[in-house]
């Protein structure tokens, strides 16, 4: 085991080893029906919500761009993946293989749509581009609940319904067909083949592809765009195209964690992807630390599980949410705060000394 | 050709609630650097308060609305002193995840205080509206928005340009260290700012309100998106600016949704912010400043 003497290594593969081992505990328990029935339907989401806090991560903490239109892919992902997992019932009758096609071709489709969308977007830089991103956000949610869509013996059949008056019946699908997505109705009937262990190792390969980008020579451009772009430039990186391979990259994870989710549900619409989901995904994300894939696993998995949690405080749980949130936010950032946990607490003291590192 | 301008009279007037946000939000953008997502659920707070002095105490319209300016005002001044202050020289994301849980406090705050399902707003504004704007269907509260627009974005420039808080407030937008070695107090500068920018979200809300009349707790979410938008069409800090996106956002939505899709409006909203931002990076009216070694 030499190779785990290097420090950033023995470091990612505590992380693998984290995952692996949580996955173990969580699986056993839902065999052993220690999880209650309400929270064993939060699994898969919670995997999704986990898989797009690190690809998120890999655009806001790794190459240093605020993106707040991340929903939007997902929500690629997750329509493509139903139409193709859908679509391919009657040809390939196996759920898992399935599945996989359902996620690598949203993933494809998230990537092409995160590189027409960086192509304007990354032109910009800080809150600009947080608002034009979150703008495509938005134009990707009103396209897709343009889409009607439906497959036959004679394939797909697509409608662009931009004034609002088509149905399904104007598909005109041959006997036997199926309407898959209905306009802002969106996907319903979706048969549900997504899995907790699918979950489990799409995390898996998110975090090798990220954490290898990370550690190449790719992702050291990258970091070093994000901390000082006219130094880089200077050297001779290109700007535009690190930060779109961070981009792309990134939107790809996101929709195959879209692609995992719609075929988690058997009714999808497109306004479930909207900005408050894409600020839902940077609140883990800067909860779990900015570059920090650990971090954001550990924060989207207690961030989707806390509203659960506090069900006790019914009406109120969202309210406490807000508070809790706030507080973090305050009790991390501010300098006096942030001196007085230090006092309180000595661990503290050695963990913001090792951050210093 | 009737149509058309009924169309772009609709437009002003949607454009001109969008303008009277954006002037707000582009004032505390200017001079605290920070997106403030609750500033659309400051909106919100002020039509509700306004929503229950006229139908539970009776109150007449302009006293609710003078009542909603004040709540909105305090509210904002709170807002910034209990949860933005601390995080002055923290980074802009600690800052912006701050204000959106101060988002989520707000909206599910007047969820719980006045319930989920959508109040029906009566509108404050009514009186008989003259023969050659009624002939295309222009609405008292459409007249009103309008002049009230302009009255506060005149207003605000006069108050920037000449008065020492505005003098002050242009400063601290500039350099704020600078600001204070000059004997500015910034801090009391911020809150002034935001003062002003909730209190105009109060009239806002009220105006909002009483024109599409459904009032729930995500009312204000989509408008303050939009005047943030509007902000940033026209050049963000800059207060003719704001007027002029939010103008020109309001008759490019009336428009798309009248010829192109209704569907497709917001999107065709933001694809025009998208392109100007492309063309001219600072927005309409905004200052370019080239980023030096």
């Amino acid at each position: 085991m030499g190779f785990l003497k290097d420090k950033v290594t023995r470091r990612d593969f505590i992380t693998y080893a984290g995952v692996i081992v949580a996955f173990v505990i969580v699986q056993l328990l839902v065999n052993t029906h220690v999880i209650p029935y309400s929270l064993r339907g939060q699994l898969v989401p919670v995997t999704c919500y986990i898989v797009m806090a690190i690809s998120l991560n890999l655009v806001v903490g790794v190459a240093g761009d605020l993106s707040l239109g991340h929903a939007g892919f997902m929500s690629v992902g997750s329509f493509t993946g139903i139409v193709t997992a859908m679509s391919l019932a009657s040809a390939i009758p196996s759920p898992v293989v399935r599945l996989v096609l359902a996620m690598i071709v949203g993933a494809v489709f998230a990537a092409l749509a995160g590189f027409l969308i960086g192509l304007p977007v990354l032109r910009l830089r800080g809150d600009y581009l947080a608002i034009v991103s979150l703008a495509f956000g938005e134009i990707i949610k009103d396209l897709v609940n343009c889409l009607i869509v439906g497959a036959d013996s004679h394939g797909l059949h697509v409608i662009f319904d931009m004034a609002g008056t088509k149905t399904i019946n104007d598909l005109n699908l041959a006997e036997g067909g199926v309407a898959i997505i209905k306009g802002a109705q969106g996907a319903s009937g979706t048969t549900t083949i997504s899995t907790f262990a699918a979950g489990f190792v799409l995390i898996m390969i998110a975090l090798v592809i990220v954490l290898n980008l990370v550690r190449s020579r790719t992702g050291r451009a990258i970091m070093a765009v994000r901390d000082n772009k006219i130094a880089a430039e200077s050297v001779g990186l290109s700007t535009t195209k690190y930060r779109m391979i961070a981009f792309v990259v990134s939107a790809a994870i996101a929709g195959a964690a879209g692609a995992l989710y719609g075929n988690n549900f058997s009714q999808m619409s497109a306004s479930q992807f909207d900005f408050n989901t894409s600020i839902l995904v940077l609140v883990f994300v800067v909860l779990g630390g900015l570059g920090n894939m650990r971090g954001s696993i550990i924060a989207a998995a207690l961030l989707t599980i806390l509203p659960e949690a506090l069900r006790q405080f019914s009406d109120y749980r969202m309210l406490v949410y807000a508070i809790v949130l706030i507080l973090v936010m305050l009790f991390t950032n501010n300098p006096q705060l942030k001196a007085l946990i230090q006092r309180l607490n000595p661990r503290f003291r050695k963990e913001a000394a090792a951050d210093g590192e | 050709m009737n149509a058309f301008i009924q169309f772009l009279f609709n437009g002003i007037s949607l454009g001109s609630v969008y303008a009277i946000i954006a002037l707000g939000y582009t004032m505390v953008y200017g001079i605290a650097k920070m997106l403030n997502f609750a500033h659309g659920d400051v909106i919100m707070v002020g039509a509700y308060i306004s929503f229950c002095a006229t139908s539970y105490l009776g109150m007449p319209g302009w006293a609710s609305v003078v009542l909603s300016v004040i709540v909105c005002t305090v509210l904002g001044v709170v807002i910034e002193g209990l949860a933005y202050r601390p995080l002055r020289d923290a980074g802009p994301l600690a800052v912006l995840i701050t204000a959106i849980g101060v988002s989520y406090f707000l909206q599910n705050a007047a969820q719980l205080i006045w319930g989920a399902t959508p109040k029906n707003f009566t509108s404050l504004v009514t009186f008989p509206v003259p023969g050659f704007l009624a002939q295309y269907k222009v609405s008292a509260v459409s007249i009103v928005t309008v002049i009230a627009c302009l009255i506060i974005m005149v207003g605000l420039m006069w108050f920037t340009a000449n008065t020492k808080m505005g003098k002050a407030m242009r400063a601290c937008s500039e350099d704020k260290a600078a600001a204070q070695l000059m004997g500015v107090n910034v801090n009391k500068t911020i809150s002034m700012t935001f003062a002003i920018g909730s209190g105009l979200a109060a009239i806002a809300g009220v105006l909002l309100c009483s024109y599409s009349p459904v009032l729930k707790p995500t009312t204000g979410a989509m408008p303050g998106i939009k005047a943030f938008t509007a902000a940033v069409f026209g050049g963000i800090g800059s207060i003719p600016g704001a007027f002029v996106g939010g103008i020109l956002l309001g008759i490019i939505e009336a428009m798309a949704k009248a010829y192109i899709s209704s569907n497709l409006a917001n999107s065709i909203v933001f694809a025009v912010l998208i392109v100007v931002l492309l063309i001219k990076p600072a927005g309409l009216l905004g200052k370019y400043v080239p980023e030096k070694v």
